[in-house]
């Protein structure tokens, strides 16, 4: 962008118009210019929608919002029914996550054993995960499975997703574990560390570098796929959001305030794993 | 050397990657105290050959009896030499992520399981030898090419090895650092540690080497003591490749 209006900048210097031209472009960039623009730009755009929801006659009513949130009754604080689904998700996540990551950091150790039957399972788990539908796993996990081995929905939830996302983790984890330069492992070798060890103290502790940005992103991801679970009235957020639409109609406000919290859970995520990275940038 | 006992035998040992033979039909035996230099014009096969004694990489055909223990595929004899046998690469490959110290420490530790204060200690010492006590609190990155492959050799010295193996260790060094890597390897000589290095060094070689290899097309074309190596090599193509690396 920057380039191409120096460019233009550039084309324009003879005389005097080129001088018109450079300082339109230094306005253009500066900063309470470019904070006017986006503000016009918001504004147009709630506009919009408020014109689009006043043509189709909606009564917005976010007043009622907050009680979904908090209560403060005579009985003194209580948290409303959407915070008690965001535990629910959230719960759900970290334990689906921390389930995916094992299975993850397993596949990609079967992956790169070397060994024909380790690579083969590795293989066939991940193109089998990989290529099948969410929706379509989690139908199989509390249909079929939960009946055979007995566990209810929410244990369906937790090893659906786990399972899911685990395929993506263990890609992440072998590609993490690849970046790592071959003479690491050959000094670890050198010092008489077995396979485990170099793993251990030498290579996993250099790849986190190349795999927290893309965990970000599967931790992420995770969060808002969880939402599938609904589909099974699991009680989590989506699921409570259903549930109040069809209690009190107001589609627009709640699933509107559905968002802005996960976007709130993502976007906290995300600063968390940027100070991480930080932590853990290392030169090699 | 009064006493000849080996500690290296390298038994016709053939070496294929894929079907490129990179080491045909080599013998060599090292004893103990000895210093052996190989040299050879690159693709010679040096490095290989080497790496097939702690055995990052495999030889494909006959024996290799590093101190008593044979290699073979059997994991714990692997181990069992890999614990003796320290070795210096070209690219130096120091722990990025760990101190200076906990580059020294981590071995030892974890290998030989000896307590920490021990590790560091042991460690300490040996960065004494290398001449830089006072980096060991500095990551890697923040040293010198010089003080980087200094730390390599401490590191390997600090596992207690009996042979020092050296993969062209001032290859990748500025110039002005050469010297400090070979005073330390000169230094290390005169300790009595039996040493085989694979190095273009042929100074370095002079002063401390008791045994000259000479290579070619993955073979031993010539095995004399230094003086007559320099001196009156019998193989035209070592008398050719010495002209070549000593004309300036």
């Amino acid at each position: 962008m920057r380039t191409m209006l120096d460019r233009l900048g550039a084309a324009g210097s003879g005389g005097r118009s080129g001088q018109l031209m450079r300082r339109a472009m230094a306005a253009v960039r500066s900063k309470p210019a470019s904070v006017l623009v986006y503000l016009i730009i918001m504004y147009l755009i709630v506009q919009a929608c408020l014109t689009g929801a006043e043509a189709m006659g909606y009564n917005w009513q976010w007043y009622r919002i907050p009680d979904y949130l908090f209560e403060l009754t005579d009985d003194g604080f209580q948290w409303g029914e959407i915070s008690i689904g965001l535990v629910k998700t959230l719960t759900l996540s970290t334990q689906s996550f921390l389930f995916a990551t094992f299975i993850g950091l397993c596949i990609a150790l079967l992956r790169l054993s070397g060994l024909v039957v380790g690579t083969g399972i590795a293989v066939v788990f991940l193109e089998f995960v990989r290529n099948m539908p969410l929706l379509v796993l989690l139908y199989i996990f509390y249909y079929v499975l939960g009946p055979i081995f007995k566990f209810d929905r929410y244990t369906a939830s937790v090893l659906c997703l786990a399972v899911f996302h685990s395929a993506l983790i263990s890609e992440i984890f072998r590609a993490g574990i690849n970046a790592v330069n071959v003479g690491q492992w050959e000094a670890a070798k050198s010092i008489g560390m077995s396979t485990v060890q170099s793993y251990r103290y030498i290579i996993l502790p250099q790849s986190i570098k190349f795999m927290l940005p893309p965990m970000t992103g599967e931790a992420v991801h995770l969060v808002k796929s969880s939402a599938i679970v609904s589909v099974i009235a699991v009680a989590e957020l989506t699921t409570i959001g259903r549930n109040i639409i069809s209690d009190t109609y107001m589609s627009f406000e709640i699933w509107f305030t559905i968002a802005a919290v996960y976007m709130v859970v993502t976007l906290i995520l995300s600063v968390c794993v940027s100070y991480l990275e930080k932590r853990y940038a290392v030169e090699s | 050397m009064s006493t000849k006992t080996p500690i290296i035998e390298i038994r016709n040992i053939d070496k294929f990657f894929g079907t490129f033979q990179a080491l045909s039909d080599v013998s060599l035996t090292v004893n103990t105290g000895e210093r052996v230099v190989i040299c050879g014009p690159s693709g010679s096969g040096k490095s290989t050959l080497i790496r097939c004694i702690n055995r990052l990489e495999e030889h494909s055909a006959g024996d290799l009896v590093v101190d008593g223990i044979e290699l073979t595929n059997e994991t714990k004899n692997i181990r069992a030499v890999r614990m003796e046998v320290g070795m210096v690469f070209q690219q130096f490959n120091l722990f990025p992520h760990l101190t200076v110290l906990e580059n020294l420490t981590v071995g030892p530790m974890r290998v030989r399981k000896i307590s920490k204060a021990e590790a560091r200690e042991r460690a300490m010492k040996y960065l004494d030898r290398v001449h830089i006590p006072e980096q060991a609190d500095k990551y890697p990155a923040q040293l010198s090419g010089g003080q980087q492959q200094r730390v390599a050799i401490a590191r390997s010295l600090c596992m207690e090895p009996r042979i020092m193996l050296f993969d062209e260790p001032t290859s990748a060094l500025d110039p002005e650092m050469i010297n400090e890597v070979l005073d330390v390897m000169v230094e290390l000589a005169g300790t009595g540690m039996t040493m085989v290095c694979v190095t273009h060094e042929m100074g370095f070689a002079r002063k401390v080497a008791d045994m000259m290899v000479f290579m070619e097309d993955g073979k031993i074309i010539e095995t004399a003591p230094p003086d007559r190596f320099f001196s009156n090599p019998s193989s035209e193509r070592c008398r050719m490749f010495l002209d070549q690396i000593l004309e300036h």
